[in-house]
C-alpha cells in the first residue's frame, strides 16, 4: 500500500509539474499570467486526435505537428492581442481569460466531449512495482518531467536565447540597454509556455479523455502549483508539485478520495497566509508584496 | 491639407456647473436628465413588460449588480475573475437559512449579503498583500475548487443542491426589489466612489506606495473594498436563491464570473454607470440569443477580447463624451 | 532643546541577496535639528530612508523615534508617529487635479485626527497647503491636472503632501534634483519656513552647495556606510570625505 501510493505520489506529481511549468515559464519571463493555458493544453490535445482520426495521419508525425501548431498559436496571440496591452495588467488578465474561454467553450459548443476522444498510449504495458501495478505511460510521465525539467535548466542557464530569457525576467529595462527585443522574448516565452501546454497534453492526455472540463483543471492546476511554489520561480513549481502531489495521494489512500480537493485548498490558503509571495517567491518579494 | 478632429465642452454644459446649474429649468434638466432616466425607465418597465421579459429584466438587474461589485473592485486594483464566489457564497447563506433554520425571506437576503460578504473576503484576505495579478488566479480557482468540495463531500445537498426555498412575497415585489436596490447601489457607490473615501481606493490601484505614505492602512482600505463588492455580490445571490426557490452548484459556473467582466468592459470601467449599462445590453442580447446555445459563452468571450483591445473606452464613455461635447473638424496646416 | 534625540539609528544593515546595501550605520537626529545625508551614488542614502520608514526591512539593527524602536512597524503606522518622507522619483495621480493629490494624505487618520476636516473641506485645506508650498492662488494652478505640471510644481506637489501630514520629522529624498537654480531658491525658503515652525528635517542631497547653507550637521555615506558626521565645513575637510566625494564632484550633480 505504501509503496504504491509513494509511486502514485511521484507520478502524480511529475504531472502536476507537466503542467504548471509552461505557465510558469511565460509568467516568469515575460509578466504575463496566460489565462489561456488550459485552452492550449486542450488544443493540442483535440489537435492529435483530429490528425489522427480525420487526417489519418501517424502518432508521432501528428503529435509533432500538434506541439507546432500550439506553439505557433501561443506566437499569434501575442502578436494580434497581447502585444497591444502589453502591460496593462486589467487588459492583459480579461483578454487572455476570454480567448481561453472561447476556445474551450467552442470546443464544447461543437461536440467534443465523450468517451471516444482519447490519444493512445506510447508504450502499452504495465509493470508491478512492489506490491503496486503501474503502466508503462506513467512511468514515461515521470520520465519526460525530469528530463524536460533538467532541459529547460540547461537551456536557460547554458543558451544564448536561455541566457537572454533570464536576463528579461530579471530586469527588462537593463536587458533593453544591452539590445535585447523584449517584445520578441515575451513572444517567444508565450508561445514556448504554448508549446509546453501541448507537451504536457500530449504526454498525459492517453492516461484519460479529452474534455474542455480538463482545460479548466489544467488552469486550476497550473495556478495552484504555481502560486505555492512562487510565481516565477522554477524550484518553486518543482517544490509545489511535490507537496501537493504527495498531499493529494495520501488523502485519497489514508483519508478518502473526495478529500483531495479540500486539502489542495487549504494549502493554498495556508501558504497565502503564511508566505503570500509563496514557497521561493523570495526574489520578486519586493516588487509583488507591498 | 491634413484635417483633425477637435472636441469642445458645449456651452451648456459650462453653464451647468456648480450653482449656476439653478440659472433656468433647461440647464437643470441637462444636469439631471441622465440621472432622472434610468431611474423613470428601470421603475416604469415592470408596469409594462410581460412575464418573461420581467424575469429578464430581474437578471439584468442582477447582472448589472456583479457588474457594479466588479467595477468597484477593479478601481480599487483588485481584477476579479470570480464574480461567482461572492454570488455563490451569498446564495448557499440563503439557502442553508432558510433550509435548515426557517428563516424567511426578507431577513436571509440582509443576512446572507452581510455573511456572504464577510465569507468571501475572509477566504480572500491573504491575496490582498500581494499586487497584481494574484488577485485573479486566486478568485478564478477558489469558486471552482468551491465546487469540487461541495460534490465531493456531499454538504449542503452536494450535487443535487438545496430545493424548496420560501419564494419572496409577490412576483411584483421581486422585479421592485431588484430593480430598487439596483439603483440605489448604483447611485451610493457612485457616490462613494467619487468622495475622498473613493479617492483613497482609487490612489491603491494607481500608486499603492505613495497611499501608504500617506499613513493609510492600505490593508484595511482592500479588505473594505473586497467586503463592500462581495456583499452586493452575494446579495444578488441570495437573491436569485429566493426566485428560483433552489440553490446548488450551478451558482458558482462561470457564467457568473464570465458576464459580469463582459458587461463592466463593454459598458466602459470605472464609473459603475457603464457596468450597469453593459448589463442592460448584454444580458437582453444573450435572451434573444438563446437559440445559440453553448456558443453564448464563446460570443462573450470573443466580445470581451475585441472590446478590451479595441474599444477599451467603452459605450458608457462614449455616450458621455458625446453628451457633454461636440466635435468638427478643423483644417491643420501642412 | 531635550538633549533625547527625535529619531536615532543603531547599527543598521540591509542586505540584498548578496549586496551589503547598508552596513552598521548609526546615527541620531536632535529635535528641531536639519540634517543634511550626502553620498555619491549608490552609497546607501536612499536605502536608509527606506529603511527608516520601513518601505524596506532591515536585515538587522534597530529605529528608535521619541526613544521607542519602530522598526517592526508597518510603513503606515511609521507615518501615523508622526514621520513622513517625499520620494525622490514623483509619481503623483497624473489625471486628477493637484490639489484633489492632497486628498489623500488630507484623509490619513493623523491629518485627521490633528487637523479633522470633512467631504468638501479638504478641498479647501488642499488649496491652502498647496498656496503655502508656492501654487499662486490666482493663477489656478493647483486646478490643473498634475500630470500638466512642471518638475518644480511636482515636487512643491510632493513637499505639500508631505506637510499635510503634520509631521514632527520631514524626510526629504532629493527633493532638489532635476531643478533650475530658481526653482531650488524658491523651494528653499519653505524649508526654512518648516524649521521656525520646529520640524526636524532629513535632506539626502547631492546639491552640495544649496544643502551645506542650510544643513546644521550632515551625514556622509560611502559604499553603504557613514564615513563622516559633523557640521558641513568640518566635513568637508575630513580626509576620507574628500578621497570619496570630491574627488568626483564634478560629476555628481545629477
Amino acid at each position: 500500500m505504501l509503496t504504491g501510493t509513494i509511486l502514485y505520489a511521484i507520478i502524480n506529481s511529475a504531472i502536476l509539474a507537466l503542467t504548471a511549468i509552461g505557465f510558469n515559464l511565460t509568467f516568469g519571463i515575460s509578466g504575463v499570467a496566460n489565462f489561456a493555458y488550459g485552452a492550449f493544453y486542450v488544443m493540442a490535445a483535440y489537435g492529435v486526435w483530429m490528425l489522427i482520426h480525420m487526417a489519418h495521419l501517424p502518432y508521432p508525425l501528428a503529435v509533432l505537428i500538434s506541439i507546432s501548431l500550439t506553439t505557433l498559436a501561443g506566437a499569434l496571440m501575442y502578436r494580434f492581442v497581447i502585444i497591444r496591452i502589453k502591460g496593462q495588467t486589467l487588459s492583459e488578465v480579461i483578454a487572455t481569460f476570454g480567448i481561453g474561454l472561447s476556445v474551450l467553450e467552442l470546443f464544447r459548443y461543437f461536440g467534443f466531449v465523450g468517451f471516444e476522444y482519447t490519444l493512445p498510449v506510447f508504450v502499452d504495458k504495465s509493470f508491478l512495482i512492489g506490491d503496486a501495478y503501474v503502466d508503462a505511460q506513467r512511468l514515461l510521465i515521470v520520465a519526460f518531467a525530469v528530463v524536460l525539467i533538467i532541459a529547460l535548466w540547461l537551456f536557460t542557464h547554458y543558451t544564448h536565447l536561455g541566457l537572454a530569457f533570464r536576463g528579461i525576467a530579471q530586469d527588462e529595462r537593463t536587458s533593453l540597454t544591452f539590445g535585447m527585443d523584449p517584445d520578441r522574448i515575451a513572444r517567444m516565452a508565450v508561445s514556448f509556455g504554448a508549446g509546453l501546454a501541448a507537451i504536457a497534453a500530449t504526454v498525459i492526455v492517453p492516461l484519460g479523455s479529452i474534455s474542455p472540463e480538463e482545460g479548466y483543471d489544467v488552469l486550476i492546476k497550473a495556478l495552484a502549483v504555481c502560486i505555492i511554489g512562487g510565481l516565477g520561480s522554477s524550484g518553486g513549481v518543482i517544490i509545489a508539485s511535490v507537496v501537493i502531489g504527495f498531499a493529494e495521494r495520501f488523502t485519497d489512500s489514508y483519508i478518502g478520495s473526495h478529500w483531495t480537493m479540500i486539502v489542495s485548498l487549504a494549502a493554498l490558503l495556508l501558504v497565502l497566509v503564511i508566505k503570500p509571495s509563496g514557497i521561493f517567491g523570495k526574489q520578486k518579494e519586493l516588487e509583488e508584496r507591498i | 491639407m491634413k484635417t483633425r478632429k477637435e472636441r469642445i465642452d458645449r456651452g451648456i454644459k459650462a453653464r451647468s456647473q456648480d450653482i449656476f446649474v439653478l440659472c433656468s429649468w433647461r440647464e437643470m434638466l441637462y444636469l439631471a436628465g441622465p440621472r432622472l432616466l434610468p431611474v423613470v425607465v428601470c421603475l416604469a418597465l415592470p408596469l409594462v413588460l410581460s412575464v418573461y421579459w420581467q424575469k429578464v429584466l430581474i437578471s439584468v438587474a442582477v447582472f448589472a449588480l456583479l457588474a457594479i461589485s466588479w467595477d468597484i473592485l477593479s478601481q480599487s486594483g483588485m481584477i476579479s475573475l470570480g464574480q461567482a464566489l461572492f454570488f455563490g457564497t451569498g446564495a448557499y447563506c440563503a439557502g442553508i437559512m432558510n433550509h435548515y433554520w426557517g428563516f424567511s425571506p426578507l431577513i436571509t437576503l440582509p443576512l446572507a449579503a452581510l455573511f456572504g460578504g464577510l465569507i468571501s473576503t475572509v477566504l480572500l484576505l491573504p491575496v490582498l498583500r500581494l499586487r497584481g495579478v494574484y488577485f485573479s488566479m486566486v478568485t478564478l480557482i477558489i469558486p471552482l475548487m468551491l465546487v469540487r468540495v461541495i460534490e465531493a463531500t456531499k454538504i449542503f445537498g452536494g450535487t443535487e443542491g438545496l430545493s424548496g426555498m420560501d419564494p419572496l412575497p409577490s412576483a411584483g415585489f421581486e422585479v421592485y426589489l431588484i430593480v430598487i436596490v439596483f439603483l440605489a447601489v448604483l447611485f451610493g457607490f457612485r457616490r462613494l466612489m467619487d468622495s475622498d473615501y473613493g479617492l483613497v481606493l482609487k490612489g491603491i490601484s494607481d500608486n499603492d506606495r505613495s497611499v501608504i505614505n500617506a499613513g493609510i492602512n492600505i490593508y484595511w482600505f482592500k479588505a473594505q473594498a473586497l467586503f463592500i463588492a462581495a456583499s452586493i455580490g452575494a446579495f444578488a445571490g441570495a437573491f436569485m436563491t429566493h426566485v428560483y426557490m433552489f440553490v446548488g452548484m450551478p451558482v458558482f459556473a462561470l457564467d457568473y464570473s464570465i458576464l459580469p467582466i463582459a458587461a463592466a468592459v463593454v459598458g466602459g470601467p470605472g464609473t459603475l454607470a457603464g457596468a450597469a449599462m453593459g448589463a442592460f445590453i448584454l444580458v437582453p442580447l444573450s435572451e434573444l440569443l438563446r437559440g445559440i446555445g453553448g456558443l453564448r459563452i464563446v460570443f462573450y468571450g470573443v466580445f470581451l477580447v475585441v472590446c478590451i483591445v479595441a474599444l477599451p473606452e467603452g459605450v458608457f464613455h462614449y455616450m458621455e463624451r458625446k453628451y457633454h461635447q461636440f466635435e468638427r473638424w478643423v483644417e491643420v496646416e501642412k | 532643546m531635550s538633549t533625547e534625540p527625535l529619531l536615532e539609528t543603531v547599527r543598521l544593515s540591509k542586505a540584498f541577496g548578496g549586496v551589503q546595501a547598508l552596513l552598521n550605520v548609526s546615527f541620531a537626529i536632535m529635535p528641531g535639528e536639519l540634517l543634511g545625508v550626502i553620498g555619491p551614488n549608490g552609497s546607501g542614502k536612499t536605502t536608509l530612508v527606506n529603511l527608516i520608514t520601513r518601505f524596506v526591512k532591515p536585515t538587522s539593527g534597530k529605529v528608535l523615534y521619541k526613544g521607542s524602536p519602530i522598526h517592526h512597524l508597518p510603513p503606515h503606522q511609521i507615518v501615523r508617529l508622526g514621520i513622513a518622507r517625499t520620494f525622490q522619483m514623483v509619481r503623483p495621480f497624473y489625471q486628477l487635479p493637484a490639489f484633489k493629490n492632497m486628498i489623500i494624505p488630507l484623509y490619513s487618520p493623523r491629518a485627521k485626527g490633528l487637523v479633522g476636516g470633512r467631504y468638501g473641506d479638504r478641498d479647501a485645506m488642499a488649496l491652502d497647503l498647496l498656496e503655502e508650498v508656492g501654487f499662486e492662488r490666482d493663477s489656478f494652478v493647483a486646478y490643473k491636472p498634475a500630470g500638466a505640471l512642471p518638475q518644480g510644481y511636482l515636487k512643491r506637489l510632493e513637499l505639500a503632501k508631505a506637510i499635510a501630514l503634520q509631521p514632527d520629522l520631514v524626510i526629504l529624498d532629493e527633493l532638489f534634483s532635476g531643478l533650475s537654480l530658481a526653482e531650488v531658491a524658491s523651494i528653499v525658503p519653505i524649508i526654512e519656513k518648516m524649521r521656525i515652525q520646529g520640524k526636524t528635517i532629513i535632506m539626502i542631497e547631492h546639491r552640495l552647495r544649496e544643502l551645506f547653507r542650510i544643513a546644521d550637521r550632515v551625514i556622509v555615506m560611502n559604499y553603504g556606510s557613514k564615513i563622516a558626521d559633523g557640521p558641513p565645513d568640518a566635513v568637508m575637510e575630513d580626509d576620507a570625505v574628500k578621497c570619496a566625494y570630491l574627488g568626483s564632484e564634478t560629476d555628481s550633480g545629477d
